[in-house]
């Protein structure tokens, strides 16, 4: 980086155009097939600032940022880099022009160690064998210099996810880079390790390297970036140059276009019944190891509990093995009086439970299908659906087309396929199948993750009204402020445990955020372990 | 060395595998020597065919087609070599029809998106059909490919004679399964090819061209599958007939799977089928037992079943083979 | 749902970025998928829509057009081979009868391959599946030959299903317990079902020892299966059942939706309480029971009655072709096996009258699925409204 230093030396936020313009887009679009993912877009990015690009999901961000870094090819527009408009071809070109991109999706090969990836791309040789020493040497440099700890030999699949962030971070730095991407880069960190991120990106930036990051997260705008961006469907439709005077309201109906209601209006909660009662659970993850590690919590009917806890630390798995579609090695789940441990997908589903399953496309629908296959895809051989064992797609037809109604999905009709609704519609699909079916415990696994913000406060109502009308509803979420709007009572998990629970009402979010982190003298003071 | 601290359970295996070798060898050296001989022998076709897959599942494409690779191969060589009365344009005949078929599968389903498995089995398909159209019987070649004796190697007791005293192809098996393991781990290509293998988006990200990096191994593994194939019907044999590599891609397959996707393990692999089935057909021909040939016929098949019940849960398939590769997804 | 294309045994994968909502506001329906441009109008659009019969012609004609070059390169009149070829298969007696004989088998294991690809399942074993079927019913038929004819065809033919369906379970079987491949599994129980074979009627328990040559014993003269009016097989009337019958299993029954739900997302099926074992091991075991029935026709059906070496041709896989040039529709099997059941009636004749050598049938049956199975083809006609192409190879790492 000693190049850029000549940058640093000015003041903080020096005034506009004192500094270089590293990246310049105007008027880039590009559509998919009748969708305009991104339409008209114009920004500048200057030297050393961080300059966030903020919007809900499906605003076009990734899209854009993807154009950027070569992953895309733009439909008309201009990306200009140091002055330079030639067409960015791909990754490799966007790299040997100094763009680096930190990933959603993490690009590391997970069986290889954290030097080969880093040297993947840019691999120095000795006599044509691979020189993993200097590799590894590189990663100690690079680790030393930017405070970012991680073992060169350890596979990153064996890694926690911060640490294959900070690989992947490395990974970035190892290439020269004057303009660091980072797309939504704390979706998978506690807000402690956020903390620690936003601060390895000013870092970065006050020495000379200019920073893009994408999030929805209003709270990471005002805290990191030197300016921002407000996308809202696939376009900018809104700047801010100085960020200290504006606040998270402001951004946030910037971005949805009208005010938005944060909190949702509901009644007390009059808990009824324990419903569902889980103790000493032990689930394994898909590599064999505990993910779920003795957990413990009671649900009762007429109230929402919301498990708030960081990615990864066993949510998936507990959902999973409640559900039916994993096996527990320890422990037990009663549905009311009924032990449903042992029982299967299909059968815990009869017995009264409901499941927004948390990766929609994968679990919880066929694409393929029709909307109203996919409305019975748990039912299909009940009554009335199925006379013995012949379909009746009259009523399955009957059935759909109410639940259409109903839920407010948007399509042309009810035969169209799953796959080509939009991911709200889908959800939509989802949440009616297995609401219609007034199951006595819902269980709700990040219901609004990709979901345009109507369908957001659609599916929020229709959750709290399941609870009025008697459900008890267990609510993962990775999203802090979904848990704290819409939970009566909040448990938080970490390594697969319980580690507190708290009520809903007046709950800290910077405790919460301890307690994610598996700080436990955290919640000393309102661990209520009533339950 | 520090391979030894690595692989204790195999280098220990290894060990034990080469004593009881030469304790055997030392018993009676000539039983030894022929068992061994036919052991590798037969093990050839299976190490080339392996090493096709190592390049291509390493990469991330399948290779079902592997058999009709290897058919075509055998064909072209030999029908090249009976038309112009000359071997060594032959053996380019044959790793050249090799590349062509490597190129089919590699455009097909790397380009053209068409699905692995079913690009495998239309290779197979149309190889049995092409080559049974243009077969012509009656004719001959010149000789087939000599053996010969690779100077000092082949002075090595056992090891020499069952190695360095063959035919050109089964040299150059040996040669490819090391120089191929070596690449795979030690090289830049390698480091690439495994990434692709295992998580193309990662080395796309990377700068690596992904495309061009399966095209070219898909296209060049081609040239074994080629080669294996002209070993059946120019240095093993000097003929060819329909049909004639009778399942060995498939067995090349599975000893792919068994043998980890790890190109020496493959070998090793190969080297066991190839001792299987040399083993059954020493106990049938000094009558220690009496079982009908047929059956002898069907171990390796059997076996192959065997041996993939056995790997199943022990070895870990690259993490994106089967997987077409979408820029931008 | 009409769906007559094969399914993805994955779904398509999630368009990377959620494309823009449109203004939740307004009621406005949302399609938005990536690439969802509006559907064609006029010919194309009609194409477009019936592209799963349109493909497979238009493969069939490459296929025929190429093969004619072949057929002039070795200094034949490619037009008077086809014309002597189709005469024979459908404008002689005997070319019909041959045609119908054929068509019986190639329904049934082209049936034996469309199933488990709507599971996403590959089956190649449709050859020793049928093979088994054969000698079971060789083995029934000879170890019953005192009972009533009726009696033995019934046996014959149970016993021919259940074996065909015991050797496809097998490979299940593998693949559920061991996860290993069913494409590899299949091709090494067909070799293995060869061998065993040999050796059962070549000097083992089921051979005709008083036949100079390798055999199984006759059937009964009661109990073959002489053509109906003599012209129409005893089995193509089951097997044309059959496929209806399959049809509408996968269509409206609840089976056929566990089935097709497995084959498009085994993860949804998991979630709906599908089990993807119970799937994979009913629909190999339909298909070994179809294969295996074809095999009991084979037999008992066809001269000389007999099991012998070689009885099954490339039956199986002809099937393969015939289930790809379907796009896997069962009712589709019918036609593409006509079309191949004539191409293979006619072979011998084109020797007999031409002296073109009859596997000119394997090489145009063998371009045929290339064409068939290129989605190039069906991209470069209908471009993005192509429909999506099978995926079966995504489970090879599993």
């Amino acid at each position: 980086m000693s190049e850029h230093t000549a940058y640093t030396e000015g003041p903080k936020v020096p005034a506009r155009g004192e500094r270089e313009t590293l990246l310049e887009i105007d008027g880039l679009s590009k559509s998919f097939g009748t969708v305009h993912a991104n339409k008209d877009i114009s920004l500048r990015v200057d030297r050393g600032e961080i300059v966030a690009l903020l919007g809900e999901n499906g605003a076009g961000k990734s899209t854009l940022v993807k154009q950027i870094f070569g992953l895309m090819t733009p439909d008309s527009g201009t990306i200009r880099i140091k002055g330079d408009t030639a067409r960015i071809k791909d990754p490799k070109d966007a790299i040997r022009r100094g763009i680096g991109m930190v990933h959603q999706h993490f690009q590391l090969v997970p069986v290889m160690t954290v030097a080969e990836n880093l040297m993947l791309g840019h691999e120095s040789t000795k006599g044509g064998v691979l020189d993993l020493e200097g590799a590894r040497q590189m990663v100690r440099e690079l680790s030393a210099r930017h405070k970012l700890s991680v073992d060169p030999d350890a596979e990153v699949e064996d890694l926690p996810v911060g640490t294959q962030q900070r690989v992947e971070i490395l990974k970035a730095l190892s290439r020269q880079v004057d303009l660091l991407i980072l797309d939504e880069p704390t979706a998978v960190l506690t807000p402690q390790e956020t903390d620690e991120l936003l601060g390895v990106m000013r870092e970065l930036a006050s020495g000379g390297t200019s920073i893009v990051f994408i999030t929805h997260k209003l709270r990471e705008v005002l805290a990191a970036a030197d300016r921002c961006y407000v996308l809202r469907q696939g376009e900018v439709v809104g700047g801010v140059d100085d960020l200290t005077h504006t606040t998270t309201s402001d951004l946030a109906s910037m971005m949805v276009g009208r005010d938005v209601v944060l909190r949702i209006d509901k009644a007390e909660a009059t808990p009824g019944d324990t419903v569902l009662s889980i103790k000493g659970l032990k689930v394994k993850d898909d590599r064999g190891l505990p993910a779920v590690d003795g957990f413990d919590l009671d649900v009762r009917a007429g109230e929402i509990v919301g498990l708030a806890g960081v990615e990864g630390n066993g949510q998936r798995e507990l959902v999973e093995s409640i559900a039916g579609m994993r096996p527990s090695v320890a422990g037990s789940v009663h549905l009311g009086s009924k032990d449903i441990t042992k029982s299967n997908a299909r059968d815990t589903n009869n017995a009264g439970v409901g499941h927004v399953p948390e990766d929609r496309e994968k679990h919880g629908l066929v694409g393929g299908y029709s909307i109203a296959d996919n409305l019975v895809l748990n039912r299909y051989d009940e009554e009335p659906f199925a006379k013995g064992f012949i379909r009746d797609f009259g009523a399955v037809r009957n059935h759909a087309v109410t639940l259409r109604e109903e839920f407010d999905i948007r399509s042309p009709n009810v035969e169209a396929p799953a796959g080509s609704l939009s991911g709200g519609n889908k959800q939509k699909v989802v949440v009616a199948r297995e609401m219609s079916a007034k199951p006595q415990l819902l269980m709700a696994a990040q219901p609004t993750r990709g979901v345009d913000v109507g369908s957001i406060e659609f599916i929020h109502r229709r959750i709290v009204d399941a609870r009025d009308a008697g459900a008890a509803v267990l609510l993962v979420s990775a999203e802090l402020d979904e848990i704290l709007s819409l939970s009566d009572r909040i448990a938080v998990i970490h390594d697969g445990r319980v580690v507190a629970e708290l009520p809903g009402k007046g709950a800290d979010r910077t405790e919460i955020g301890r307690l994610m982190a598996g700080d436990s003298d955290a919640g000393s003071d309102s661990h209520s372990p009533s339950h | 060395m520090q391979w030894v601290q690595h692989n204790k359970i195999w280098a220990g295996a290894a060990a034990l595998i080469l004593i009881g070798a030469y304790a055997f060898y030392f018993v009676n050296s000539n039983i030894a020597v022929s068992m061994f001989s036919y052991a590798w022998f037969l093990a050839v076709p299976l190490v080339l065919g392996a090493m096709v897959g190592v390049m291509g599942e390493r990469s991330g494409v399948v290779n079902i087609g592997i058999e009709g690779q290897m058919l075509v191969g055998a064909f072209a060589g030999f029908f090249a070599a009976a038309a112009t009365q000359s071997v060594v344009i032959g053996v380019i005949a044959g790793a050249l029809s090799g590349i062509a078929m490597g190129a089919f599968l590699a455009f097909s389903t790397v380009v053209g998106q068409l699905d692995q498995i079913i690009a495998g089995v239309v290779i197979n398909i149309v190889a049995t059909g092409i080559t049974s159209f243009y077969f012509e019987s009656g004719k001959t070649i010149p000789r087939g490919l000599p053996n010969f004796d690779v100077p000092l190697l082949s002075d090595i007791p056992l090891i020499g004679p069952v190695f360095f005293s063959d035919g050109p192809i089964a040299l150059f098996a040996l040669i490819i399964a090391f120089t191929l393991h070596f690449m795979l781990f030690k090289t830049r290509w390698g480091l690439r090819t495994r990434a692709v293998g295992e998580y193309p988006s990662a080395a796309d990200t990377a700068g690596i061209n992904v495309v061009a990096l399966r095209l070219f191994n898909v296209t060049v593994a081609g040239t074994l599958a080629g080669l294996a194939g002209t070993y059946l019907s120019m240095e093993a044999t000097s003929t060819f007939e329909r049909n004639m590599s009778s399942g060995r891609g498939f067995l090349a397959l599975a000893i792919l799977i068994f043998g980890a996707w790890r190109p020496l393990r493959a070998l090793a692999a190969a080297l066991f089928f190839g001792f299987m089935q040399s083993l059954a057909s020493q106990l049938q021909a000094s009558d220690v037992v009496n079982i009908p040939q047929q059956f002898i016929n069907l171990l390796p098949y059997v076996l192959t079943l065997v041996v993939l019940a056995a790997a199943a849960g022990r070895v870990r398939a690259p993490g994106a083979v089967g997987q077409p590769f979408v820029k931008g997804d | 749902m009409a769906d007559p294309d094969l399914p993805p045994a994955k779904d398509a994968p999630a368009p990377a970025t959620e494309p823009a909502p449109t203004d939740t506001g307004a009621a406005v329906p949302v399609v938005a998928e990536r690439g969802a441009t509006p559907p064609p109008t006029g010919v194309l659009g009609i194409l477009v829509r019936h592209q799963a019969i349109v493909v497979p012609i238009l493969a069939v004609v490459l296929a025929f057009a190429i093969g004619a070059i072949l057929i002039r390169a070795q200094g034949f009149n490619p037009t008077y081979a086809y014309e002597v070829l189709f005469t024979h298969s459908f404008a002689t007696e005997s070319g019909l009868l041959a045609t119908m004989q054929k068509t019986t088998p190639l329904i049934l294991v082209g049936l034996a391959v469309a199933i488990p690809l709507k599971v996403g399942l590959f089956n190649i074993g449709g050859q020793g599946q049928l093979m088994a079927g054969g000698i079971g019913a060789a083995w029934a038929s000879y170890a019953l030959r005192d009972l009533p004819a009726a009696l033995i065809v019934v046996v014959a033919v149970v016993v021919a299903v259940l074996l065909g369906a015991m050797w496809a379970s097998i490979a299940a079987l593998l693949k559920t317990t061991r996860g290993v491949h069913e494409v590899i599994s299949t091709i090494m129980l067909n070799s293995i079902a060869v061998g065993l074979i040999d050796w059962l009627v070549n000097g083992g328990p089921l051979s005709d020892k008083g036949q100079p040559f390798p055999t199984s014993h006759a059937v009964p003269e009661g109990a073959r299966l002489l053509p109906f009016l003599k012209l129409i097989p005893w089995g193509l009337p089951v097997a044309l059942l059959l496929s209806v019958v399959v049809a509408w299993m996968l269509k409206r029954t609840t089976l056929g939706f566990e089935l097709q739900t497995v084959g498009r997302n085994k993860f949804a099926a998991g979630y709906a309480g599908i089990g993807t074992t119970k799937a994979t091991l009913v629909a190999m075991a339909l298909s070994g029971g179809l294969a295996g029935l074809a095999g009991a026709f084979e037999l008992l059906q066809i001269e000389p009655y007999r099991y012998q070496n070689g009885i099954a041709g490339s039956l199986g896989f002809d099937g393969i072709t015939i289930a790809l040039l379907a796009r896997g529709n069962p009712l589709g099997t019918i036609p593409a096996a006509v079309l191949v059941g004539a191409m293979r009636a006619g072979a011998p004749t084109l020797q007999f009258q031409l002296g073109i050598r009859p596997e000119v049938v394997d090489v145009l049956l063998a371009i045929t699925l290339l064409m068939v199975s290129l989605p190039v083809i069906a991209k470069l006609i209908f471009r993005r409204h192509a429909t999506k192409q099978t995926q079966l190879a995504g489970s090879w790492g599993a």
